[in-house]
């Protein structure tokens, strides 16, 4: 199903938008979810009978419950703005990865059932005026396929003179599919793993525990000093909540290394939870809204139990989309905390504010082997906020960079800050049954990045999101990169970051002379 | 001819009020569920007014996305405008000075107004990308504009109608009276295509220009952490 032979796409200099090539990435789509995975979410097993028109009930259902939805189906005046925009369609050719395009999978479908005119023409044999689909197993098959080469990641909306997201098209229609009983098996899967255990990877308390007790001695290993990674810890002031990849990926663990030394050197109470062991929501990229809840809630039961008095986000990116933006929503309000700190707040926040009020001793020359650039994240880019200034989610990453680094470069203007390329692996695709997917959509930004590495010798890329990072690892060798070229941002602090009563000046590094 | 444009007229008319008003009113009552705007975006209602108008008047955020598009989507609404507010001349008995002093503008208008329409129909014949996407009524609709456009501009140029005549029908049509129209093909033509385009309406992708207001992504303003966005969608009991 997804060895398919396909070609690397070859870096040029400049991100060409290529001609069409319809079908080109006409796949089975990611593997279907198990009955076990489906049941866990409360979606039906398999396939339903009569599914055409619990379909199409289904999406006048979600119409009726979202503006955003209804407004985005009647608006789109076929401009073309957004054909060029998405990573997917720019790194693959098929036209169904163009934004619109993509939209109309569902559009055409609403349109035939659900709006006057649709129906008219329906009544008149004249479906293909308005281009008017009836819901069938090739539009289902379109959509689980598509719908799955969406990361989600808003950039089309950027352009829409509407603002029109394909994000919340992807979302609604991938929950029709799960209610239909055609589910993804990655996400339901990982969401599954929430439920049960607290964690997207299933890490269990004994598991996770031993992990930070084995990093705790790592720390003390290159820096002399003992800093506790404190689990359940009752009453401390801060509850750490960050994505489970965290624990153990590379190079996720040496973010979580420099998360600890920020909050040891704050000298604040910290504490992760069992509990809520997992900043990542997987329900948003199904679209479902119940899931995204009960795991939304956990976090609230989290801080309750421990009696903790803020709670901050680790670097994930729709993790810190749904904690900025849906938390209160969901699980709110959160009035039991101390309000004179943000709800939630992200470590980048924290550390930022640290390093401006100067507590916080760095040495950037500890970083001198790299030249660093910045990847913004597409769901801290395009849909949320940090420190509550204009344009904060792309300044306080790159202050805490330039304060860590002395060497760092942006990339293109047209691929960073709102106008920033998904890693290709975000949405729920960041698996590999969709390795295709991954690899093709990864091409922007691996032009953008692969740019700044020729012209300015740049050595190292951060980011602030788990998904990215991961993606990142995995793809950069197939574009004859270093996978060790992708750090975590708190990774760079980690490095520069001169610990109180430290005695080692320069803490040993293989790569320094 | 004088009924039926008339029967045409009040028809076209009520179909429109009703349906955007319809529409309108749905947008309008149609829950939120979340805060989903695309940021960078104002944390004030003021600052959204203001992208809001960014959007609206000056097409904002198809200036980023593609200077074509955004050239002739601009020009083509423009002269719609300047055209449309020159037609105004017939609904009322006596029209303010203004609209007489944007008379010669608005009579230039149509030239960019037909240009802009031929240069949006040829994108989407010519770039392989917008033709993927076109569907038959998305040629249709510029068919309908450039013969509305054409039409006019015909009446402009060549055929001349006796346009206090216009006047007086439709400003009687205001009053429930019906008042004789000038027998002229053109008038007719041009009318006939007008009263299409307004029955169509609110049943197409003009919709855009209601929805674009009510758009949760370039309406809302990022302060979720000030305030609680309360989804209007029932709570499970917890």
């Amino acid at each position: 199903m997804t060895n398919r032979e396909y070609t690397v796409p070859q870096l040029f200099k400049n991100i060409e938008t290529p001609k069409i090539q319809p079908d080109a990435m006409k796949l089975p789509g990611p593997f279907k979810s198990k009955s076990n995975h489906q049941q866990a979410l409360g979606f039906p097993d398999a396939l339903i009978d009569n599914w055409q028109q619990k379909a199409v009930d289904a999406m006048g259902q979600a119409v009726k419950e979202s503006r955003g939805l209804r407004v985005f189906l009647d608006s789109c005046v076929k401009c073309g703005a957004c054909t060029d925009k998405c990573h997917y369609y720019l790194g693959s050719a098929d036209p169904k990865n163009m934004p619109v395009a993509r939209q109309d999978l569902f559009r055409n479908v609403y349109r035939k059932y659900h709006t006057p005119a649709g129906r008219f023409l329906s009544k008149l044999g004249l479906d293909w005026l308005i281009g008017g689909q009836e819901m069938n197993q090739s539009v289902l098959d379109d959509w689980y396929n598509y719908y799955h080469q969406c990361s989600e990641c808003r950039r089309c909306a950027v352009y829409c003179p509407y603002g029109i997201d394909t994000a919340e098209i992807t979302m609604a229609a991938r929950n029709i599919m799960s209610e239909i009983g055609v589910g993804q098996k990655y996400s339901n899967e990982v969401i599954g793993k929430v439920y049960k255990v607290g964690n997207n990877l299933g890490l269990p308390e004994a598991a996770l525990r031993d992990t930070l007790e084995g990093l705790e001695e790592d720390i003390e290993e290159e820096t002399g000093i003992f800093i506790k990674l404190p689990l359940d810890q009752v009453g401390a002031d801060i509850l750490l909540v960050t994505p489970s990849a965290d624990f153990f990926a590379e190079p996720h663990v040496d973010g979580l290394i420099g998360y600890a030394k920020v909050l040891h050197e704050s000298g604040i109470s910290w504490t992760f939870s069992t509990r809520a062991s997992e900043a990542a929501n997987f329900a948003l990229f199904i679209g479902n809204d119940e899931s995204m809840r009960k795991i939304a809630l956990r976090i609230r039961e989290a801080a309750i139990d421990l009696g903790v008095k803020r709670i901050i986000f680790g670097e994930c990116g729709h993790a810190w989309r749904v904690a900025y933006n849906y938390l209160e929503t969901l699980a709110g309000p959160f009035d039991f905390l101390d309000t004179r700190f943000p709800m939630p707040q992200h470590i980048c926040e924290f550390t930022h504010d640290l390093i401006q009020r100067n507590q916080l001793t760095l040495d950037p020359s500890r970083n001198d082997d790299k030249t660093v650039t910045f990847h913004d994240s597409c769901n801290v880019a395009r849909a949320s906020n940090m420190g509550g200034i204009s344009g904060g989610q792309f300044s306080i990453p790159r202050d805490i960079i330039r304060a860590t680094c002395h060497n760092y470069v942006d990339m293109a203007k047209d691929t960073t800050h709102e106008s920033t390329f998904c890693c290709g692996g975000g949405g729920g695709l960041l698996t590999d049954d969709l390795m295709e997917v991954r690899v093709k959509g990864a091409l922007p930004r691996m032009t953008a990045l692969n740019n700044v590495v020729e012209a300015h010798g740049v050595t190292h890329m951060a980011a602030i999101c788990a998904i990215c990072k991961s993606q990142f690892s995995k793809i950069l060798p197939v574009y004859g990169m270093d996978m060790d070229m992708i750090v975590s941002l708190h990774q760079l602090v980690s490095n520069a970051i001169v610990l109180t009563g430290q005695k080692t000046e320069k803490p040993e590094s293989p790569l320094l002379p | 001819m004088n009924i039926f444009f008339a029967t045409a007229f009040y028809f076209a008319a009520a179909v429109i009020t009703l349906g955007l008003g319809h529409k309108v009113f749905q947008y309008w009552s149609t829950p939120t569920p979340f805060r989903i705007p695309i940021t960078p975006a104002p944390s004030t209602f003021p600052g959204v007014i203001l992208r809001m108008m960014g959007e609206v008047f000056l097409f904002k955020s198809l200036f980023k996305a593609n200077k074509w598009i955004w050239l002739l989507g601009w020009v083509f609404h423009a002269s719609l405008v300047l055209v449309m507010l020159q037609h105004l001349v017939y609904f009322m008995q006596q029209p303010p000075i203004w609209i007489y002093q944007l008379q010669p503008y608005s009579q230039l208008a149509a030239y960019p107004l037909l240009i802009s329409l031929g240069g949006l129909l040829l994108r989407r014949f010519m770039v392989d990308r917008v033709r993927y996407i076109s569907s038959p009524s998305d040629f249709l609709m510029l068919f309908l504009l450039i013969a509305i456009a054409s039409s006019g501009l015909l009446m402009l140029l060549v055929w001349p109608s006796n346009v206090y005549l216009i006047q007086q029908y439709f400003t009687g049509l205001l009053r429930l009276t019906i008042n004789p129209l000038p027998d002229d093909l053109s008038l007719y033509l041009h009318l006939i295509l007008v009263v299409i385009l307004l029955l169509i309406f609110p049943f197409s992708k003009l919709l855009h220009a209601p929805g674009v207001f009510f758009s949760p992504t370039l309406n809302q303003a990022d302060k979720t952490r000030q305030k609680q966005h309360q989804s209007s969608k029932p709570r499970e009991p917890e």
